[in-house]
């Protein structure tokens, strides 16, 4: 009786055991549903501007808009003209470098390479009016453009080629009635066609986010939790939070995904841990460019090719400009696998008039590495290309590229390197020796948009792999599944065969004597 | 001389030494699935059943700490270098020539010079490192409830490298004692006793009248 209690007790036991082990309960998050609660509610604005009456007016100038934004606003313009959106640089602490002013105004990238010598086209996405040169006053406030980061009708949108100012056919009156929290399509007016066109840089930023599925970004989903980039990108005085590599270096007032999801989001212990090494976006986002493609490598030696002596382009079967006079050749992906590397936040940049140390030429230079406590594997998009450069001073030109006209130096209009190098150079106070050629360029573009959910992130195996799993590359430290070590394995692999053929061995002379 | 069955396997000892051969090999199997030797259920599937298995199998040995305390079993694995180096002649050259076991079994000494110090390595020495680096290995880089990474301070290279020792070497002991079990009275007897709990035991007459005034 005491025997049969005891095995029923038993089997019951290991019954639920088994069914513990192998079944997986879908676990409730209870930490998301709050977190889709208070993101659910949009604010209502407490003003309707179109109410005010010093704004029911015709407006001449975008400026007497923006002054009409002071008169009530009183000391917002000091906000953004502090801000790097309106001074396209920001001091920074550089490790081998000292403090110094990063910005757009001074490092380089291999696409358009920089807009020093271009500011009428390149203006078009600084947040101010009339930034033709680099004379522009960056303390005059009346310039500051506010409706090109607060409208909401989405009429404003700044010309082509015009310094920054809107195209001549926008209703001021409407803009500045209709003004509120910045929303994709504001942001996006600059962040998704950086380098040119949709996609071209980012990878990660395009305008098909402006209505997407879940699969493309959970968080922007037009289906799901539609978030504008002001959920997570929030500013306080206008300081956006969240920064990237391209331009910035210091490891300050980034946006993390930990801040709404805390660093243990998961319900099993062992992916937190992940969390101390790898960020976020590692396995949320296992491919960019998911809808349009992305412009991974841009060869400017090609360009200058006329046809009849005129400019020409050729296009892929996406529409994609794989060849442009202007431009050179270029290559694109679609639905493109990160790279990774070790990132700890802080970046070094290419910056005029720096002389070049490696090739290929890193524009930027993000540090980490696994021995760093803080770095932290994350996913990023490589461009690489090749730019021109003067071999006798060994610095990269910034050549002067965009010119109403022809016969004002401007490559895209005269196609003369010598001449376009020199303008270039002379803008921005550098020394041309006259000679030129192309050197290979390389720069890393964090990927931190995009994210997929869950069920399409990143699978264990895809890293924990032997050969050519995505973290193949990374080194210098032991991964399971990926990593052995080869003296244990061969002195384990030879204790078991000397076992088996010990065993085997005994066992036979056994027979034997036993026969 | 008399043979007689003998209870010399105890209830829970069976079951103990079943339930941990099989945590051990299954365990065995996830583990080398992880380290890259084969692929069965998947890497992911591989980890989260080794990991859950080396729980139960942590919960068995608290029990069988107990178990050994509490009846003083343990007392049977207490070295001995009295008739080692018989028993080794025993398993390298006696055994072929039909000789008899140099050591005999009993209830209260059920293993001989030489299992005792396989054994006590196997609970002492071999078991820990498993177990120890296996905790390690599953709390590295741990993030305690104040987001402060605990276990951090030296690389998992150190800890699988002791970790994959250990396996091996449990490999190796799972088929040097598998094997070893096979030179009872008859190949199948040793595995029959530890099932049915009972063997038949040579005693001498003076071991049998103590053992009835025990009783």
């Amino acid at each position: 009786m005491y025997k049969n209690i005891c095995i029923v007790i038993f089997l019951v036991i290991i019954v639920l055991w088994l069914t513990n082990f192998f079944h997986k309960d879908e676990k409730y998050n209870l930490h998301l549903e709050k977190l889709k609660q208070e993101y659910a509610l949009k604010s209502v604005p407490s003003v309707d501007h179109s109410k005010l009456p010093s704004l029911n007016k015709e407006f001449k100038t975008p400026q007497e808009v923006t002054a009409a934004c002071i008169s009530c606003h009183t000391e917002r313009h000091k906000e953004i003209i502090e801000s790097s959106h309106w001074n396209w640089e920001r001091v920074a602490y550089i490790e081998n470098r000292g403090i110094s002013f990063v910005g757009k105004k001074n490092v380089l990238n291999n696409f358009c390479i920089g807009s020093s010598a271009n500011e009428q086209a390149c203006a078009k996405c600084h947040i101010g009016f009339g930034m033709s040169n680099n004379k522009f006053d960056f303390t005059n406030a009346k310039n500051v453009d506010c409706m090109v980061c607060h409208d909401n009708s989405n009429e404003y949108f700044k010309g082509s080629s015009l310094a920054g100012y809107p195209d001549r056919i926008v209703n001021l009156k409407k803009v500045a009635q209709s003004v509120g929290m910045p929303t994709k399509t504001n942001c996006g007016s600059c962040h998704f066609y950086s380098g040119g066109g949709n996609n071209v840089k980012h990878g990660d930023l395009e305008e098909a986010l402006l209505s997407c599925d879940k699969s493309i970004d959970v968080h922007m989903a037009a289906n799901n939790m539609d978030m504008s980039c002001t959920s997570c990108h929030t500013a306080e005085n206008h300081v956006m939070k969240g920064r990237l590599y391209s331009v910035s270096s210091e490891n300050i007032n980034r946006a993390y995904c930990g801040d709404c999801h805390t660093n243990t989001p998961h319900f099993d212990d062992l992916l937190n841990h992940h969390t101390a090494k790898i960020a976020c976006q590692t396995c949320h986002i296992p491919v960019y460019s998911k809808v349009n493609s992305t412009m991974m490598s841009w060869y400017w030696s090609e360009a200058g090719k006329l046809h009849d002596g005129k400019p020409y382009t050729e296009v892929d079967e996406n529409g994609n400009p794989t060849y442009s006079s202007i431009r050179g050749k270029s290559e694109w992906e679609k639905n493109a696998i990160p790279d990774y590397i070790w990132f700890n936040g802080t970046a070094n940049h290419y910056m005029l008039g720096d002389t070049i140390k490696s090739i290929p030429v890193a524009m930027n230079t993000l540090n980490g590495s696994f021995d760093d406590k803080y770095s932290k594997i994350i996913p990023v998009k490589i461009s690489y290309g090749d730019q021109i450069y003067d071999p006798q001073t060994n610095m990269l030109i910034q050549p002067k590229l965009y010119a109403p006209q022809q016969g004002d130096s401007a490559y895209w209009k005269d196609f003369n390197w010598k001449l376009a190098s020199k303008a270039g150079m002379d803008k921005v106070g550098l020394p041309f020796s006259g000679d030129y050629d192309f050197i290979e360029t390389k720069m890393y573009w964090p990927i931190n948009h995009m994210v997929s959910p869950k069920e399409q992130s990143v699978g264990c195996a895809e890293c924990h792999t032997r050969d050519e799993g995505r973290l193949a590359k990374l080194t210098g430290f032991y991964m399971p599944g990926r990593d052995r070590i080869w003296y244990i394995d061969f002195f384990g692999n030879l204790v078991l065969i000397f076992s088996i053929l010990g065993v085997l061995g005994h066992g036979i002379i056994r027979l034997i004597n036993k026969s | 001389m008399v043979k007689k069955q003998v209870n010399i396997y105890k209830r829970f000892e069976r079951f103990w030494h079943w339930t941990q051969a099989s945590l051990i090999i299954f365990l065995a199997i996830t583990g080398f699935e992880i380290h890259g030797s084969f692929e069965l259920f998947g890497f992911e599937k591989a980890v989260s059943f080794h990991q859950k298995t080396s729980f139960a199998l942590l919960g068995l040995i608290a029990f069988a700490i107990f178990w050994h305390i509490t009846t003083g079993e343990w007392r049977q694995y207490i070295p001995t270098t009295h008739k080692l180096i018989d028993q080794i002649r025993y398993y390298l050259f006696g055994m072929f020539r039909g000789e008899k076991h140099p050591v005999e079994k009993t209830e209260l000494s059920k293993l001989n010079p030489l299992q005792r110090l396989i054994y006590l390595g196997f609970k002492i020495v071999l078991i820990p490192i498993v177990v120890v680096s296996g905790l390690l290995y599953m709390f590295h880089k741990t993030i305690d409830i104040n987001n402060i990474v605990v276990i951090s301070k030296f690389d998992l290279e150190p800890i699988a490298t002791l970790h994959t020792l250990g396996a091996y070497l449990l490999l190796a002991f799972l088929i040097i004692h598998v094997y070893m079990t096979t030179t009872g009275q008859t190949p199948l007897s040793n595995i029959k006793a530890m099932i049915t709990g009972y063997e038949e035991i040579e005693q001498e007459e003076e071991q049998q009248q103590e053992k009835g005034n025990i009783s």
